[in-house]
């Protein structure tokens, strides 16, 4: 059974109405802001806690737990939250569709976390390229801001608060958290070490919280109907509600579509994109959840919940949910040797691993696209990836290391088979 | 207090400490490239991977991972030596392989981490990554291909040095280290990058392929291009001196040393005095002679002169044991005349207080509040310079300039310029003088040459007294210092190389007794720090010892070729009061002596009870039994503040203007050996604007 429409979170996905204040309220946005606030920051917490939401960024954390590390006490120091949109990874338009349709779902979410985390101030850090997006969204804080849902006493609540709107300046890789919290602060963005967390020594050395534009977006739909009722979606406890599922690729209907967590891959994309191109039978693999989680052959697809876990046994991920679907036109090995590149690309050249390995499989990776390689290469490759994973200061490494262990785990034949062809060809 | 385990072995550390420093304290060696201990800690070279049971299933950077109670930390583990090795072929694989012709081959760390912890062939088939080198000056050669991003000069630079000029530019495969526009890196401190480097990207540009470094003869010694004292190693190979780098002295110069410390060692082979000379009085010509020829010359002359018309003084180079040897012959020929202050101090020597830097460089760090008058330590003591940036960094100590407004690397608020504003801020209750008042130990900076001439004995009666108000002088704290610049100063002070007596005459009426002829004859020990062509009068008599050819030994009618600092045993006292030894890396050119052996061979032809010591062992229980306080190699005894400060000032000369002694202008050619060395010519060309020539009068 899939989601019904009296159960969507995000009612203006599509842009249907305007995305201005007026339209928001009459869409239920903003309605009595004022009272889940009154409820108290403990009150929130636990209610995020029990809906069990996950961080919508790709990592999955649970988002309630996330604010709860935020330190209680007063630490002299204001606290930040920080909002990440600086959507680029390949395959993923959820947040883009939010911020362009329903900003205002985002400005009332800011103000219910920040009120609950303690926080007075909010960044958004748009990615550069998003000039729309960034300029309804502008719009919007600025709707806000005259309404008096921003500023000393937003929303009549009593709690002062502001939103800071940063525009990013195009790199991947300022969508990592710590990353972007130097990219704010002025500085090249390059992700931190960590410990400390961002909820200790963020954004300016004090307590920060840095989350997804869709998590804190479904943060009021959340608190007004409940996180019972969140938590009603989905398969088992630990993955429920709702999410932004964007499905790309050889499919007849492209989308961005709000779905029911656990819901089955091939429900999902026979039921709003329209299928796959030729027929299910037609498919190859399916990239889960955005460029950087391992790709599955169809034989797993067939049979794929669209859930953290789910995927995560059959080794992918959900991460954003961005589903790059290929059909059996497809060169996977060439498809898997570009997001090589651009994870070479992107890489910020901090650390040594991702910074001389990212380069390196890439360059394997475009001789294997022609078979210009020994079988053994294949292993190496293997082993070089194993060699970035889980080695690097942020998760750039490992995202540039699990497409490639995908290929190999699924499709190796094929890449023999194009080796042992090249040969051939030569000799 | 956190408890953890490190292989098994117990150990508890300190809050704050990093797995990596608590394994050192171990004796378990993790390998390391970005990590240095007196930088910020950027973990990005990923070699110093451990494994720490109960965290996250992957290895830990133990350099940025702090201790925590009960952590089970692995560094042999399979997966810590499989993440080693895997980091250490992702190092190399750009890494080109010009090991046999690379300056750092042989104390390279990529090579012997490689050796230890890497794998035995390279995987990599692909073509390897080529970085144009960037020109950064004259002292810093570059090779970027090499560079493993690590940053350590990037952070020296920006904490360290204080100059922000240097960044990792680009991103990932392109990433390097560079200056943006290309410029030479403007700091006294660059040296040190070569240091810091841990692969052959930065080298020594003056060191280039001179040398493999197991063939150097390596000396322990002290420098002496400043009253810092900084500890330095002589690399030397067949009697060269090679290379100069610094030793690690907690309490003077960490484990860094400035430019001129590093690079002025060329100077030591040019423009060497490397045999006798005397003026032939027929022709007034300089004429190669045997060391029996000058010292009968010598004796000759003094013959005819009274004891009483003789006079010494001694340089900015000189050691203990000359300065000594020079003391005692003057008193056998009868002659108070000594000076060794030839910056023309006139302070009153007898109070040892007066003249050192009684906080230590190393108590620095201890001091909250810092006034600096009439000094730039940047240029006059480049260390004292790096301490005081390095307590501002920690703690943000508010400090404060009278003196000629200059870039000291850290913020200062200026006071002025003159005496009176020191009067002002005396009393002053607000702003900067409340905050030093209130300071719990506040410390104040006079620059030496500004208790020199007429009125530097009244000025420095009125410093010390002003100290004492200021409330500088604590119990177990003393705020008053003298920055001084040379390193012979303190030491002899400390001896008593100053006029004896009441008779005795100081620096500048020993000069002017030349000129009005009083004073006949004049003994020059490496004294080349002022005009002795326009300062000397004609008919004196000038015997020169010393090393270089310098402006001393142009007026000279006898030259005594003597030993520099690389070249002899000797002990030095630096500003802060401590005694140090250095030893001979090299022997002195051609028929040069070391210094205290010259005046002893003197002796014997012109006193009639020659000098009483034979050796230098003699000859230093002699120093120790005249100055009692040196006898405690390599420490500092305190001096004591006199109960009431030394008399009262005088009035100040209202009008008079403060200014430092050495500004960067001058900073490359401060001594003999300076002046003589190339490398700091072209520093000077590097880095000092060029003052436009005036145009001829047409």
């Amino acid at each position: 059974m899939s989601l019904q429409d009296k159960d969507r979170i995000f009612t203006n996905l599509y842009g249907f109405e305007p995305f201005s204040l007026e339209y928001a309220k009459k869409r239920g946005d903003w309605d009595k802001t004022k009272d889940l606030i009154y409820k108290g920051k403990d009150w929130i917490i636990e209610e995020m806690k029990l809906s069990g939401l996950r961080g919508r960024g790709g990592a999955g954390f649970p988002t309630g737990m996330k604010w709860s590390f935020m330190p209680k006490e007063n630490t002299g120091k204001p606290h930040y939250l920080v909002i990440n949109a600086d959507e680029s990874e390949p395959g993923t338009c959820k947040d883009r569709e939010i911020l362009r349709h329903d900003p205002h779902k985002l400005i009332e979410g800011a103000l219910l976390a920040s009120f609950a985390m303690g926080a007075h101030h909010c960044f958004i850090y748009v990615r550069g390229e998003f000039y729309d997006e960034s300029s309804n969204l502008s719009k919007a804080i600025e709707e806000a801001r005259e309404a008096g849902l921003l500023g000393k006493n937003a929303a009549g609540s009593g709690w002062e608060f502001d939103i800071t709107l940063h525009r990013g300046a195009g790199a991947y890789i300022c969508g990592e958290e710590t990353a972007l919290i130097e990219s704010i602060e002025g500085k090249k963005g390059q992700p931190r070490n960590k410990p400390p967390f961002p909820a200790m020594a963020g954004l300016y050395s004090c307590p920060t919280t840095i989350n997804n534009v869709e998590t804190i977006a479904v943060v009021p739909t959340i608190l007004r109907r409940g996180g019972e009722w969140f938590k009603s979606f989905g398969k088992n406890e630990k993955n429920t509600g709702t999410k932004l599922f964007c499905i790309s690729g050889h499919v007849n209907a492209p989308c961005v579509v709000e779905e029911s967590m656990g819901i089955t891959m091939r429900e999902l994309i026979d039921k709003h994109c329209g299928g796959v191109r030729g027929g299910w039978d037609n498919l190859k693999a399916v990239i889960p959840g955005g460029s950087s989680t391992p790709m599955l052959p169809k034989e797993i697809c067939d049979h794929q919940i669209m859930d953290f876990d789910s995927l995560r046994e059959n080794g992918s991920g959900l991460g954003t949910a961005g589903l790059i679907v290929m059909d059996k036109s497809t060169d996977v090995i060439y498809a898997i040797a570009r997001l090589a590149h651009f994870y070479m690309h992107e890489s910020c050249g901090q650390c040594t691993p991702c910074r001389e390995g990212t380069g390196w499989l890439w360059r394997v990776m475009t001789r294997m696209v022609d078979g210009h390689a020994t079988i053994e290469e294949i292993d190496m490759l293997w082993d070089v990836t194993k060699e970035i994973e889980g080695h690097t200061i942020c998760a750039l490494g490992d995202a540039a290391a699990w497409p490639i262990q995908g290929l190999i785990r699924h499709f190796r034949p094929e890449m023999e088979a194009r080796i042992l062809d090249y040969r051939k060809k030569a000799a | 207090m956190p408890t953890l385990t490190i292989n098994g072995t117990e150990i508890e550390v300190e809050k704050g400490t990093s797995i990596l420093q608590a394994a050192e304290m171990l004796g378990v060696e993790i390998p390391h490239f970005c990590y240095h201990g007196r930088l910020s800690v950027p973990a990005n070279c990923r070699m110093c991977l451990v494994e720490v049971k109960g965290g996250p299933p992957k290895p830990a950077a133990s350099c940025a991972m702090s201790c925590a109670d009960g952590m089970e930390v692995h560094t042999d583990s399979e997966m810590v030596k499989k993440a080693r090795k895997g980091v250490m072929e992702m190092m190399l694989i750009n890494h080109p392989l010009d090991c046999p012709i690379c300056d750092q081959g042989g104390e390279c760390d990529l090579q012997d981490q490689a050796v230890a912890y890497g794998f035995d062939r390279s995987r990599y088939a692909e073509n390897k990554r080529a970085v144009p080198n960037k020109e950064l000056g004259p002292i810093i050669k570059t090779i970027m291909t090499r560079c493993i991003n690590c940053t350590r000069c990037v952070r020296f630079a920006e904490e360290i040095a204080g100059v922000e000029t240097l960044g990792q530019l680009n991103r990932g495969e392109d990433a390097e280290i560079g200056t943006f526009i290309e410029q030479a890196v403007d700091t006294e401190l660059s040296g040190n990058l070569v240091d810091v480097c841990p692969v052959g990207a930065l080298t020594s540009k003056p060191y280039a392929f001179k040398a493999r470094p197991w063939e150097l003869v390596k000396t322990q010694s002290v420098d002496v291009m400043d009253a810092v004292g900084s500890n330095i190693r002589i690399d030397s190979r067949s009697g060269e001196v090679l290379r100069i780098l610094p030793r690690l002295h907690e309490d003077i110069n960490e484990e860094w040393i400035s430019d001129k410390t590093r690079y002025a060692y060329d100077g030591l082979t040019k423009r060497r005095l490397d045999r006798p000379w005397l003026r032939n009085p027929q022709t007034n010509q300089l004429e190669e002679c045997g060391w029996p020829e000058a010292f009968s010359f010598i004796a000759e002359k003094l013959k005819d002169i009274n004891g009483t018309e003789i006079a010494a003084l001694a340089g900015d180079l000189c050691d203990l044991e000359s300065m000594t040897a020079l003391k005692d012959l003057m008193t056998g020929l009868g002659s108070p005349h000594l000076d060794c202050r030839t910056d023309g101090g006139s302070y009153n020597p007898s109070n040892r207080a007066g003249y050192l830097f009684n906080t230590t460089i190393a108590g620095i760090e201890e001091a909250d509040a810092i006034l600096i008058v009439g000094a730039n330590p940047r240029y006059e003591a480049t260390m004292v310079n790096a301490r005081i940036r390095k307590n501002w960094l920690d703690h943000r100590t508010k400090i404060a300039l009278i003196g000629e407004a200059v870039d000291l690397t850290y913020p200062y608020e200026h006071l002025g310029d003159g005496w009176a504003d020191l009067e002002k801020f005396m009393k002053a209750r607000s702003g900067f003088a409340k905050i030093f008042k209130e300071a719990q130990r506040p410390m104040i900076i006079f620059g030496a040459h500004l208790f020199t001439g007429e009125g530097g004995a009244a000025l420095h009666a009125y410093a010390m007294e002003a100290a004492e108000k200021l409330g500088v002088i604590k119990d177990n704290w003393n705020g008053f210092n003298l920055l001084q610049t040379a390193a012979s100063r303190v030491g002899g002070l400390d001896i008593g190389f100053v006029p004896q007596e009441k008779a005795g005459k100081g620096f500048s009426d020993i000069l002017a007794g030349t000129r009005d002829g009083s004073i006949k004859a004049l003994y020059l020990l490496g004294a080349d720090e002022f005009d002795a062509r326009s300062e000397i009068g004609w008919n004196t008599f000038v015997i020169y010892q010393g090393h270089h050819g310098d402006r001393g030994a142009a007026m000279a009618d006898v030259i005594l070729p003597g030993a520099a600092y690389t070249e002899k045993d000797a002990l030095y006292v630096n500003l802060e009061g401590r005694v140090q030894e250095g030893w001979r890396a090299v022997f002195p050119p051609g028929e040069a002596k070391e210094d205290w052996k010259i005046l002893r061979a003197l002796s014997e032809y012109v006193l009639k009870a020659p000098l009483s010591y034979d050796n230098l062992k003699q000859l230093r229980t002699h120093i120790y039994a005249t100055a009692p306080h040196l006898v405690h190699l390599g420490d500092i005894i305190p001096a004591l503040w006199p109960s009431a400060a030394a008399g009262k000032g005088d009035a100040l000369p209202a009008e008079a203007q403060i200014f430092a002694s050495i500004s960067k202008s001058g900073y490359y050619a401060t001594n003999s050996v300076a002046r003589a060395s190339q490398i700091m010519r072209a520093c000077e060309d590097a880095f000092v604007p060029a003052v436009p020539l005036k145009e001829a009068a047409e």
